[in-house]
């Protein structure tokens, strides 16, 4: 057993390598090997090293999310933008974006609305200090249609040029703007997911039920809630700067499942490994399929992500 | 024999509606309590106070000498374990996985599982005639194989005490003596104190050795089998007509039912 498992993480881990090399020397613009290490292209190579960085923090941010999401509300479909966090962020952007305010703080803008919109969907499920699955999913939903409905809304009334400007984030973009920025969003995730990692044990008692969870000296409401705030704050922080990645958070940590069985002390480690390397390779897809304009990822992520998640589905099926 | 729990004159229930009232007793080492009664008469709701799953809204539950209000949860999870009556796992585990789980209560959180916890949760499997399936997936188990692997899990836990809510109610009668074979067995031999709710009044009668008759959240009855499985006590409280014989093999009490009959009708 031990053996398979080995060969089968050293195997992910070159396929992240090598999905790492391929998001360094391919990009939008063509340049030949020697060209890219060239002192006149110094920035073009700094740039796609941003970029690869980037697309690490927001996949395995986006997985490690799902997993905690399906596993803790024990539902196949649960994804990390099924808080609200997606619209709650659009929102936020469009508001700023029509009351004027600078580009540079559109991000702040889309963290703060995706942590308000959280808490407003986990105050509505909040029943005598005790959440319920159900009622999570449902105000999550319903937060999401509502703050859709209004992103519209204010969208219909613009001018065109707002319009344009939410574009890219209804579906995402790993373009990196704001380099301190980029160092807040990823210190924020990287803390989250290790602080998730403490808590693999209690995922693993959660995910074969609450009450189960509970007789095995689980503090299950304290454990829910403490999740679902990492859960916020690191979906909040990815999507401040990538916007909506769709995708990669529902089917990857289904794949891991797959690949590596649902012991979350080792799936939350090769979901991180999985989802960057898918989240790479898309991004190449992104930026090399209709050179030199740009797909945009979240595009990628789901025609890509569609079919494997269809084929995965079948054969578990047919088992 | 030691008393392990000891409730005295509890209250309790859900949205402070009460569903237990003015309950007390105890458990002592080495019994095998069964708890039966009607429909909604707070069997469950018993099993879950005594488990610490709620708590009483008034009363106290004395657990080894300690207020169980006082006991952290994962010393409540190294004393007593409980197995619900239907355990469905939607993630395909394996079964040492799933086993190996009953060892969280003794493991602080980052440590890892040792030697000592695999050869415990391997002695667990082997107890319950189930190291055959370790390493198969959970999900592909039949009834009577999960039920066995979830009392395996249970037992790894190394409890004082083992809670189980109606666990015989999703197998045939073959799983139904197999399970609770391994019950009475664990209970002579391993010492362990068990606590069971139970449908089967003739499953209760042929195996525990005191019987808890439980009617709207009180106790109407309690004793040996004999003594609680009378006629008298069960068409008054269950409304319907029994004849109550002794098993001719084991002499245990067996209450036969009487389809059709009027006391039926009227209700």
């Amino acid at each position: 057993m031990d053996k398979i498992l080995k060969r089968k993480i050293i195997l992910l881990s070159a396929i992240l390598v090598l999905a790492v090399i391929l998001g360094i020397l391919k990009g939008s613009v063509n340049l030949s090997f020697s060209e890219l290490f060239s002192k006149e292209n110094r920035q073009i190579l700094n740039f796609r090293f941003v970029r690869v960085i980037l697309a690490i923090v927001a996949a395995s941010g986006l997985s490690i999310c799902g997993i905690v999401l399906q596993a803790i509300l024990r539902n196949p479909l649960a994804e990390p933008y099924l808080l609200g966090t997606s619209s709650g962020a659009g929102l936020g952007a469009v508001i700023a974006l029509t009351l004027g305010v600078a580009v540079t703080y559109i991000p702040f803008a889309a963290f703060i609305g995706a942590i308000l919109s959280t808490l407003l969907v986990y105050s509505i499920s909040r029943e005598r200090g005790k959440i319920g699955v159900q009622s999570l999913i449902l105000s999550g939903v319903i937060v999401s249609i509502a703050f859709s409905a209004i992103i519209l809304f204010l969208l219909s009334t613009s001018e065109r040029q707002t319009l344009h400007g939410i574009s890219w984030w209804l579906w995402g973009n790993l373009e990196v703007f704001d380099y301190k920025l980029l160092i807040i969003v990823s210190v924020i995730v990287a803390l989250g997911i290790f602080t998730v990692y403490l808590f693999s044990q209690d995922l693993n008692a959660i995910s074969i039920g609450e009450e189960e969870a509970l007789h095995l000296g689980v503090n299950v409401e304290l454990v829910k809630k403490i999740l679902l705030f990492l859960v916020s704050l690191i979906t909040a922080a990815i999507i401040s700067v990538c916007g909506v990645i769709g995708f990669v958070g529902l089917i990857i940590p289904h794949i891991s499942r797959l690949v590596i069985g649902p012991n979350h002390k080792l799936l939350i480690p090769v979901s991180c490994i999985l989802s960057s390397a898918f989240m790479l390779l898309c991004d190449s897809f992104a930026r090399t399929l209709f050179s030199p304009s740009e797909i945009p990822i979240g595009v990628i992520t789901a025609i890509v992500g569609a079919p494997i998640f269809i084929i995965l589905l079948k054969k578990s099926e047919a088992r | 024999m030691g008393v392990l729990l000891k409730a005295d004159k509890i209250f309790g229930g859900y949205n402070n509606k009460p569903v237990i009232n003015n309950v007390s007793l105890e458990i002592k080492q080495g019994d095998f309590l069964g708890i039966i009664g009607p429909n909604g008469g707070g069997k469950s709701t018993l099993l879950r106070l005594m488990s610490r799953a709620i708590l009483p809204t008034k009363g106290k539950i004395v657990l080894e000498g300690e207020d169980l209000r006082k006991i952290n949860s994962k010393e409540v999870a190294r004393k007593i374990a409980f197995i619900p009556q239907l355990t469905l796992i939607n993630f395909s585990f394996t079964v040492w996985e799933i086993v190996l789980m009953g060892r969280i209560p003794h493991l602080s959180r980052l440590k890892a599982e040792g030697k000592k916890d695999f050869s415990i949760a391997e002695r667990a499997l082997s107890l319950t005639d189930a190291l055959h399936l370790k390493n198969r997936r959970i999900d592909e188990l039949s009834a009577g194989e999960l039920q066995r692997v979830i009392i395996a899990k249970a037992l790894a836990q190394e409890p004082l005490l083992l809670f189980l809510d109606e666990p015989t109610s999703y197998l045939d009668i073959g799983h139904q003596v197999q399970t609770l074979d391994l019950l009475a067995e664990l209970n002579q031999k391993n010492n362990l104190s068990i606590v069971i709710v139970l449908h089967d009044l003739n499953l209760a009668g042929e195996y525990c050795k005191k019987i808890i008759l439980l009617n709207e959240g009180e106790i109407f009855e309690q004793g040996t089998p004999a003594q609680v499985l009378t006629y008298q006590n069960i068409e008054s409280l269950y409304k319907t007509v029994v004849v109550v014989k002794d098993n001719p093999i084991t002499l245990r009490p067996h209450v036969l039912l009487i389809p059709g009959n009027k006391k039926c009708k009227q209700e």
